[in-house]
């Protein structure tokens, strides 16, 4: 079975979909291979859809893209064992279509993005595993799957395949990603009543809510928590770095149910029922931790390549982007009747520098490192400012001024004057 | 609190049996030379299970393919790890 396509894409998540889409759109010869049952039987995500990438792909996916609920609130809630502190912010803005973000159910959302792609012309073989490139010197020339007689050529691939990128670690592309550059996240989805959802989060129908969490819910690690709200469930998770899994040996489950019974959460799902328990690698390192993406007849995508913004929680979008420009890329070469080269393959990556994915990335390029090195952040100003707050606002006969002071004065035991002033300083950094 | 047994019951698998996409590559070294083990702790499914001896256990079934045991042994690569066979492995509902 010696067929050709133009391009062969591995996987069909969301950079995997959205190249199939683009490439088919541009009338190109494509396949897809993917190794779940279904496409996205394989794939986890929170899930948030930020309409602006997959509008740019499929401009009226609203139609008929199963989405969940639109979200017309955010909180950020920093935590600590017994209390939240935090901010919300919702508006009427986000309730004026076109709504800008939903949140979706990812085995769902994946199929039908899958069958925009092949609508468009795309051949999608699922239940079959890539397991390594063909390679002719240093240029990929096909595929070989664990069908019978697998062996696919084409004249590029894009790796889609997602953080854990075998085939490019196999093929001497890049080295084997770091424990410091991954977050592992861990998630449930609860199922509840329609009308018990909207009641505890005061939302009517369609309307979502997003709260996003940090503090002592990740047990002193580099890593946040968060809870989504769809149609009929929940689904709440937290994640932290991998390095700090390993040398602080917890186990991700027990966090979570730590997670699920603190009293600011416990409430909101109370009486659900859990329907799966799923666990993700999510790339994190960030702007320094990108691979090499494009090579003789190869590009990667997604978080195959760790598009991931960490600090907004955007990846999704970002998958999307580059699987949209790494198909872009081939249709445009494609046109010109110019081959899959390195040389004209580099036209990929001036599409990421000239777009928002490589620009958010080197904004925050120092982030990582400066929280890695800095677990107070996750740690003691959780706690400093639950207990600012206690103080504050409980009653009890203190006048205000010594209680202002005895605050100032847990701030400098805590982290000293200079300490204070060096964490506003790095905090700065990592976000400039 | 919920077991992680628990958990996994609500999970759709098709296990590949007599075929696991991840082993250990030699078992003698995480008995004698692996002081961490971390794999035992971390591993979101509870694949690996340490015994009194030291010997390192690691069952694939419940496996949710996360990728976590083979970049925590970062030390030794000490786990070989694969994909499943097209069509097998974890199945998500919703993902």
């Amino acid at each position: 079975m010696a067929e050709k396509f133009d391009v062969i894409v591995v996987g069909a998540g969301m950079a995997g979909n959205a190249a199939a889409y683009t490439l088919a759109k541009g009338g190109l010869n494509v396949l897809q291979i993917e190794r779940g049952e279904t496409p996205g039987s394989k794939n986890v995500q929170g899930a948030i859809l930020y309409a602006d990438a997959i509008e740019k792909i499929i401009p009226d996916f609203r139609d008929e893209a199963p989405l969940e609920r639109h979200l017309i609130e955010q909180r950020v809630w920093v935590l600590d064992d017994s209390s939240y502190i935090g901010t919300h912010y919702r508006s009427e803005a986000f309730n004026q279509e076109p709504y800008n973000r939903y949140t979706i159910i990812r085995a769902h959302f994946d199929q039908w993005f899958n069958k925009k792609a092949r609508e468009a012309g795309a051949l999608t073989i699922c239940e079959t595993t890539v397991s390594e490139l063909l390679l002719d010197g240093k240029k990929v020339i096909g595929v070989r799957t664990d069908r019978k007689g697998g062996e696919i050529y084409a004249d590029a691939v894009i790796l889609a395949d997602g953080v854990n990128s075998r085939l490019a670690v196999k093929a001497g592309f890049h080295a084997e990603i770091q424990p410091r550059d991954v977050a592992l996240a861990v998630k449930e989805i609860h199922f509840l009543p329609q009308e018990t959802i909207e009641a505890r989060f005061n939302i009517g129908e369609e309307e979502g809510v997003v709260i996003e969490m940090a503090g002592k819910i990740s047990a002193g690690m580099m890593g946040t928590g968060f809870l989504y709200t769809n149609k009929e469930s929940i689904t709440l998770g937290v994640g932290c770095m991998l390095s700090d899994f390993k040398q602080q040996k917890v186990t991700p489950y027990a966090l979570l149910d730590r997670m699920k019974s603190h009293p600011s959460i416990a409430p909101l799902i109370a009486g659900s029922e859990m329907k799966e328990y799923a666990a993700h690698l999510i790339p994190e390192g960030g702007y320094n931790a990108i691979p090499q993406v494009w090579g003789d007849g190869w590009l990667i995508a997604g978080d195959a390549g760790q598009f991931v913004n960490g600090i907004h929680r955007e990846g999704s979008n970002l998958a999307m982007t580059t699987g949209m420009l790494a198909a872009q890329t081939l249709v445009e070469l494609k046109q010109a009747g110019k081959p899959f080269t390195a040389g004209n393959l580099a036209k990929y990556k001036r599409k990421l520098d000239d777009s928002f994915v490589m620009k958010d990335l080197k904004k925050y390029r120092r982030m990582p490192d400066i929280f890695h090195k800095n677990k107070q952040f996750f740690t003691t100003y959780p706690e400093l400012l639950s207990k600012a707050a206690q103080t504050l606002i409980r009653v009890d006969g203190v006048d205000k001024k010594t209680k202002e002071k005895s605050i100032k004065q847990s701030f400098v035991a805590a982290r000293s004057r200079l300490g204070l002033i060096g964490d506003a300083f790095r905090f700065w950094r990592a976000v400039e | 609190m919920l077991k992680v047994e628990e958990k996994l019951f609500q999970d759709r698998y098709r296990v590949d049996a007599g075929h696991p996409h991840i082993s250990i590559r030699d078992a003698d070294l995480c008995t004698h030379r692996c002081s961490e083990r971390q794999c035992t702790v971390c591993c979101p499914a509870g694949c690996y299970t340490e015994e009194g001896n030291g010997k390192v256990v690691l069952i694939t079934d419940g496996c949710l393919e996360c990728g976590t045991c083979r970049i925590i042994c970062d030390e030794h690569r000490n786990v070989e790890w694969e994909w499943p066979r097209g069509g097998f492995g974890i199945l998500f509902k919703f993902g």
